[in-house]
């Protein structure tokens, strides 16, 4: 029995839509945060797979920098939160509507 | 990749798939934030399978623990831990419609990924056993950021200091406007 890589980047795929999914779904910031973390994660694993695939470590280095990115915006991300949650009081995406009124 | 077992990884893989959906559908974002932990933690495991040391032991360390720490952090700090009823005040053609959208578009990428064939690259230098002589994966990656990748390397650097900077701008108390005042 052996592991296809198709099977692999289809799991890939499933936990990116998981994430696309929570992103369209969910109304709390912080949810949608952590969704786009797991798309990132998701494109992490697909970038290994092909990696180890095509014998290059090429893609383990952007995994690398893909880590840094996903730290840097997550420390940005929420910063935005707190700066959101300071002048609303709220971290529902549907209680930003100042241009509205 | 015949050397992975196709066992240990179907584990990890519903363990990983399980415990996003927890993430998405969760009322509580603490219990949200632990299953993205336990997800982390499940992909670590599936890089180390891959030969890819260095990037489960940065997983575990960045995202498991950095990353997270920052949302439990910031989960506490707002007391944003009481339940959101948010999925159901969601319109049901938007819940429907994205949850249909994606499950297309997953059934599209599952068929792309299995008509491709053999790649048509060239399989490149650094195969498993070539890494394994020249002193593993970590000394190997280790040697690449700081020869190949020397330049993207030195960006992040720069990146990271407008994330700080950024991230101090915005969450900082902004002092109130006093009125008539010269500093």
């Amino acid at each position: 029995m052996k592991l296809e890589p198709w099977v692999i980047q289809s799991f890939c795929a499933a936990i990116f839509f998981i994430g696309v999914m929570g992103v369209l779904i969910r109304r709390n910031v912080l949810i949608i945060l952590m969704s786009i973390e797991l798309m990132l994660n998701a494109v992490n694993l697909s970038f290994v797979t092909y990696s180890s695939q095509l014998q290059d470590l090429g893609g383990q280095m952007a995994v690398f920098f893909i880590i840094t990115v996903a730290a840097a915006e997550g420390a940005v991300g929420l910063g935005l939160l707190i700066a959101m949650f300071r002048t609303l009081r709220s971290v529902d995406t549907d209680e930003i509507r100042l241009l509205k009124e | 990749m015949s050397e992975i077992n196709p066992i240990a990884f179907y584990a990890f893989a519903s363990i990983a798939i399980g415990f996003s959906l927890l993430v998405v559908f969760k009322k509580n974002p603490v219990s949200s934030a632990f299953s993205l932990i336990v997800v982390f933690f499940a992909f670590a495991a599936i890089y180390a399978m891959f030969d890819a040391h260095l990037l489960a032991a940065l997983q575990i360390l960045v995202y498991a623990g950095a990353i997270m720490v920052l949302f439990v952090f910031v989960i506490m700090l707002l007391n944003a831990d009481a339940p959101s009823f948010d999925i159901g005040k969601a319109h049901p053609v938007i819940k429907y419609g994205s949850g249909a959208a994606c499950i297309i578009l997953f059934c599209f990428f599952v068929w792309a990924f299995k008509r491709s064939g053999a790649s048509l690259v060239a399989p490149g230098e650094f195969s498993a056993q070539a890494v394994e002589a020249s002193g593993g994966n970590a000394k190997v990656i280790s040697q690449l950021m700081f020869s190949k990748y020397i330049f993207p390397f030195e960006l992040t650097s720069i990146l990271l200091l407008g994330a700080i900077v950024g991230a101090v701008a915005m969450a900082k108390r902004k002092p109130h406007a006093k009125s008539g005042a010269s500093k």
